[in-house]
């Protein structure tokens, strides 16, 4: 958009917001506070309003709050067109619209793109289909997940003991169900915050009476005469009688409506610069889209300019921010999305909270309180300097570390000089293996001036 | 009503427990609990729970906000 046209823009174009959640939400109230006065349409795939997915595998599993009754609060009027309950399902960029599932089309002159994540099924798709499997992400899921919950299954089995199976976990025992989590490495929350850290989340679940088992896979799942699922299959050849299943096995991002449109999207998410503005399949940087919350991917200044994902709360609220002050500013306003990134977690009656990317580092060291109580502080470091930390009932302290990270402070970070734990000392963090997603991407073309790039889709 | 308490910005001081104690719940020695459609028969406690929060983490929705109209 050349520069002069701006206010005509800011007074009369067009902006379209795919995706209705929180980011979503927050995006269309800043490009308000941001003065943009154009024709604003926000499309989202489900038909409610945006509301917050925190409190669904919490207080509504638990049966407190109705899964209904998690309405996001506006901060501002929108003035927005709604068109919830229909998908997006293709991007036009030749013509700058967007397709929507019922036919019709949404013409933009600058688009933000908030699509979010999904849960990850259960892979085998029979087997998924069965009565009483579930996935947690939407609130409908939620509803149903809670009814089951509340019909006193005999069994529950968790599969995957990341943040949010480990909170159902929880649940589960606060209704004083008997519960089964498998979880294919060593401890619980290992991903997020290495093994150190899990096997204190291990025995929290442990002491609350979780049948926690570690190292296994669940190879298959049996439903009976009336197709609802009975028993489970482990990898070391157990068998397990369940009547629910919960399959917390991470999420997939959405992308695949932008499939054919050439942007960098796939598996991995879709790549923006740190001012949101999203890349093309090349790496070039396109002038009219942008993209904000768990579905971005930009490169973060503090983890070595790599490109991060952060499915994380405060991630939509303030890329949303950013994305919107961009879409709607001149070149040489334009902001970046600095997140320290921020997390929390309540289970088994304690508040987990992370700053920064604690699995960008290799080794930790407790740094106050003591693991025995179950609060303290751990920090993580990568080459010399801090990159992450954790709290357990200590959320106080989180600034304390977040202010290390933002000043790239050396790890382990000196005493607090308050509440040294018994063995400062820094030992590996011990995260588990991961496989880095690279993108199936050719190049084609002899001349390097003809050269193209070609995503290459994984069958789905 | 609607609110939403950003976690991140909580520290746990939960002062605002006991001025909505059917609204806000500790669970454990930190972690606010809390139900983020409260019936409006609860107005008065959350806007004084709002009020107390030292850190300001309790959002209302600008339209239950008596004091705000456009700007949080």
């Amino acid at each position: 958009m050349i520069t002069r046209s701006l206010d005509a823009f800011k007074a009369n174009g067009q902006i379209v917001i795919v995706g209705a959640s929180l980011a979503g939400l927050r995006g269309a109230e800043a490009l308000r506070d941001e003065g943009f006065g154009g024709r604003l349409t926000i499309i989202g795939d489900e038909p409610h309003a945006p509301y917050d997915r925190p409190p669904l595998s919490k207080q509504v599993l638990e049966g407190w709050v109705k899964a209904d009754r998690t309405k996001l609060p506006h901060r501002r009027e929108i003035d927005a067109d709604w068109r919830l309950g229909v998908a997006a399902t293709g991007l036009d960029r030749t013509k700058k619209l967007v397709r929507l599932g019922d036919g019709t089309e949404v013409p933009f002159d600058r688009l933000l793109i908030t699509t979010g994540v999904r849960a990850r099924q259960w892979p085998n798709p029979a087997e998924a289909g069965l009565e009483g499997v579930f996935t947690v992400r939407t609130c409908d899921d939620a509803a149903r997940l809670q009814a089951a919950l509340a019909a006193r299954p005999r069994r529950v089995l968790i599969i995957g003991a990341g943040y949010i199976g480990s909170e159902m976990a929880s649940v589960c025992r606060k209704l004083g169900l008997d519960v089964t989590v498998a979880e294919r490495a060593a401890a619980p929350l290992a991903g997020a915050l290495g093994n150190v850290i899990g096997a204190i989340a291990a025995e929290m679940q442990r002491d609350a009476g979780v049948d926690l088992r570690t190292g296994v896979s669940v190879s298959a799942l049996e439903g009976d005469s009336r197709g609802h699922v009975c028993r489970a299959h482990l990898s070391d050849g157990t068998r397990l009688d369940v009547d629910l299943v919960l399959a917390s096995l991470g999420s997939i991002r959405n992308v695949e409506w932008l499939d054919g449109a050439r942007l960098a999207a796939g598996y991995w998410g879709l790549g923006c610069d740190a001012g949101c503005r999203v890349f093309d399949v090349h790496g070039v940087v396109t002038d009219d889209i942008f993209v904000a919350g768990d579905v971005a991917r930009s490169p973060h200044v503090l983890f070595g300019y790599q490109f991060l994902s952060m499915e994380h709360w405060d991630n939509a609220v303030l890329g949303a921010a950013v994305a919107a002050h961009n879409m709607v500013c001149e070149e040489l306003d334009r902001r970046a999305h600095l997140l320290v990134p921020t997390n929390w977690s309540g289970q088994f009656g304690v508040n987990i909270k992370s700053v920064g990317v604690p699995s960008f580092g290799d080794e930790i060291a407790f740094t106050q309180g003591a693991v025995t109580e179950r609060r303290f502080a751990a920090a993580y470091g990568r080459n010399g300097r801090i990159v992450g930390a954790v709290t357990f009932n200590q959320g106080k302290w989180l600034q304390h570390y977040e202010a290390l990270i933002m000043r790239s402070s050396p790890f382990p970070p000196p005493p607090a000089g308050f509440d040294v734990p018994a063995d400062a000392r820094s030992v590996p963090a011990d995260f588990p293996p991961r496989g880095v997603g690279a993108p199936d991407v050719i190049l084609t073309g002899h001349d390097p001036n003809e050269r193209q790039a070609e995503l290459v889709q994984p069958p789905r | 009503m609607r609110i939403v308490i950003d976690l991140n910005k909580c520290l746990g001081y939960a002062q605002c427990v006991p001025l909505a104690p059917e609204v806000l719940k500790l669970s454990g020695e930190e972690a606010v609990m809390y139900d983020p459609n409260p019936d409006d028969t609860q107005r008065l406690r959350v806007l004084r729970a709002v009020a107390s929060c030292p850190v300001q983490a309790i959002l209302l929705d600008y339209r239950d906000d008596p004091g705000k109209t456009t700007k949080p």
